[in-house]
């Protein structure tokens, strides 16, 4: 039997240009299916975990996917501030824990910059309730000093003790903070969420480099120096939104039902976690249905595989007439053509998932700048199933040409008929 | 049943029809070839050949009368028991095209080995005996790696002649085995081939439609007189 098979091999050998084609588009298939599944498990993993740990996000009512996009991706921008004394109030709710405002809508360079307390460093979690780590020098304690994601200083290739300006909004080319320059004293790790595009000052920079503006522009006639600012009172009139970290978790409901029906402004709390999983189901159609679209192109693949084994037997009649002659039975051709197919399948599926490692070390970090992170890791249990699929689709497709070779070897016996 | 073990081949009231044919295609009432016998078959095409040839490799059965090869009648096997008997104790050598075309010369006469394991042992050392045999057919070794397709017609059959004996078969059926050859050759290779069946004490049934090879068998036996079928369904 063994034997039988190594023949198989050697003929699939001998035919494998034709098959190594057929080949590459299993390959081709198996790694776009393979790779629209890690994209997909993985960004669903690295969006829904972008923030853990915090309780509650809160910010003037608007819509609960609205009030994440701003305030968790830093994307989008709020209609509405929420009043400072607002934060005061909830920052010292009997419930809350701890509080960290958020200030938004300054960039540097197309990233956003983000006020915020040191307490932002210590609060936040990500994925699986990871701590923020300085990957180089650490928090800001001055007014002018700047902490950077760890995407924000690679592409821009900046160190501790560089200086920056912030730029008024997101546009790259908007106006200037220019006389307020910003020194780089902190540089976070890696962590695969938006803190890594986001430049993080302190709150009270937020307002200091605002204070002789008005409108989105500098006043004309009025220009306070830095060294000049720590003389001005630095407390923001609004900020964007905050984070609410609860002394007991059981208090969420209340406290969320608090705020929502908080009398001095209208305000709006959302729960991290449920608000990302409802706003990845609004992606759920796009995910689906591009799982569909490759599934379909692996279905081809294999098609085509079929369609190659296929076409072939009619060229190999006389090689099944002489391998008849030799003794093998009808069972025995039908089990060579059906190896061959699987055989074919499953290099492809591993060539596939090859593909996929090297796409992932050579594009990952391309796709980085855009929020994906895809990991170098052994397939999960998902992965291992859709190989699985892969496999058995493969072994059925090549059940036909098995069956079409057992027809062939019954109907022509040792003679070939052309 | 004693009377028929000393016959390599023995047909007896034998009628075959294919599927979805009115008439019987193959209708014989006694045909033997004894053991080590070397038989001319004349056979023309329409004769009822190719459906003979599929009755001997027990690829067909026939509907009525009985069909033995060195005493086991193949209508009392399986279709699986009759593919292995078939590799255990007959070797074909057809017309042309006889070898697998990306195997070497070599693993071509090596094949029956390893559909066999009665001729794998028979054999004795199979590297050895696929070198003997062709060193009697006079293929030069530097040939027995070569891919049989990058043979000559000559060469493979010479390879096919080898691959049909490696393992002692007691049967040797050659259809048409020299038609690819020129004159001068056919006749070295029918020499051969008688030679090697000899030596190997294996019976040898040789079907050809041209009578002038059949000087230097044991037997010439014409299909068409044997084939009761033959004369009602002429082509």
């Amino acid at each position: 039997m063994r034997a039988v098979l190594l023949l198989a091999l050697k003929s699939a050998w001998a035919r494998r240009l034709t098959l190594g084609i057929a080949l590459v588009a299993i390959a081709l298939a198996s790694a776009l299916l393979l790779a629209v599944e890690r994209v997909r498990s993985d960004a669903r993993a690295s969006f829904t975990q972008s923030v853990s740990g915090v309780d509650l996000v809160v910010g003037a009512r608007s819509g609960a996917v609205q009030l994440m996009l701003y305030a968790v991706f830093h994307s989008g921008s709020a209609t509405n501030n929420m009043r400072w004394e607002s934060f005061e109030a909830l920052a010292t709710h009997p419930a809350v824990d701890w509080a960290v405002p958020l200030s938004l809508g300054d960039g540097h360079r197309g990233f956003p910059v983000l006020g915020t307390s040191a307490a932002y460093f210590d609060r936040l979690r990500y994925g699986d309730r990871q701590a923020l780590t300085f990957s180089a020098g650490k928090p800001f304690a001055e007014v002018f000093e700047a902490v950077l994601g760890s995407e924000v200083a690679a592409q821009l290739g900046y160190r501790p003790g560089d200086h920056i300006t912030l730029s008024h909004g997101m546009a790259e080319l908007g106006p200037e903070h220019a006389d307020k320059p910003f020194t780089v004293v902190g540089i976070l790790a890696p962590t695969g969420t938006p803190v890594d595009r986001t430049v993080h000052v302190d709150l009270a920079a937020i307002t200091a480099i605002h204070l002789d503006w008005a409108g989105g522009a500098p006043l004309p006639g009025l220009a306070i120096p830095a060294e000049q600012v720590r003389k001005f009172d630095l407390q923001p009139q609004e900020i964007t939104a905050m984070l609410i970290g609860l002394k007991s978790r059981g208090d969420v409901f209340r406290l969320q039902r608090h705020i929502n029906g908080y009398r001095g402004e209208p305000l709006l709390a959302v729960m991290p976690g449920v608000a990302l999983d409802e706003l990845w189901q609004t992606l759920a159609t796009v995910e689906q249905t591009l799982f569909a679209l490759s599934a379909l192109v692996v279905a081809v693949g294999l098609a085509g595989l079929t369609a190659t084994l296929l076409a072939g037997l009619n060229e190999r009649r006389r090689e099944l007439a002489i391998l008849r002659a030799l003794g093998a039975g009808p069972r025995e051709i039908f089990m060579m053509l059906t190896v061959e197919g699987l055989l074919v399948t499953a290099l492809g599926v591993f060539l596939g998932a090859a593909l996929l490692a090297a796409g992932i070390v050579t594009l990952g970090p391309l796709l980085r700048e855009y929020g994906v992170h895809l990991a170098l890791r052994p397939p999960a249990a998902n992965e291992w199933g859709l190989v699985v699929s892969i496999l058995t689709t493969g072994l059925l497709a090549s059940l036909v040409p098995g069956w079409r070779a057992w027809q062939i070897s019954l109907a022509d016996g040792l003679t070939p008929r052309n | 049943m004693t009377h028929s073990v000393d016959q390599a081949i023995r047909i007896k009231e034998l009628t075959y029809r294919w599927p979805r044919q009115c008439a019987d295609c193959l209708a014989i009432s006694h045909f033997a070839v004894a053991h080590g016998e070397r038989v001319f078959l004349h056979g023309p095409s329409g004769s009822g050949k190719s459906t003979l040839l599929a009755l001997l490799g027990g690829v067909a059965l026939p509907q009525t009368g009985r069909i033995e090869l060195l005493g086991q009648p193949l209508t009392a096997l399986s279709a699986h028991a009759r593919d292995r008997f078939r590799a255990d104790h007959v070797g074909f050598v057809f017309q042309q095209f006889n070898l697998l075309p990306w195997l070497s010369a070599r693993d071509n006469v090596l094949l029956p080995c390893i559909f066999s394991t009665r001729r794998r042992e028979r054999a004795g050392d199979p590297q050895q005996a696929a070198a003997r045999l062709l060193t009697h057919l006079d293929l030069a070794p530097a040939l027995w790696q070569k891919p049989a397709a990058e043979l000559s017609v000559g060469q493979q059959q010479r390879v096919a002649a080898a691959r049909a004996l490696i393992g002692q078969p007691g049967i040797l059926i050659a259809d048409e085995p020299t038609s690819a050859l020129d004159a001068p050759r056919q006749q070295a290779f029918i020499d051969l081939l008688l030679a090697e069946t000899a030596a190997a004490n294996a019976a040898l049934l040789f079907v050809s439609h041209d009578v002038r090879l059949a000087a230097h068998f044991d037997r010439t036996v014409a299909l068409a007189e044997v084939n009761c079928a033959a004369t009602e369904a002429a082509t």
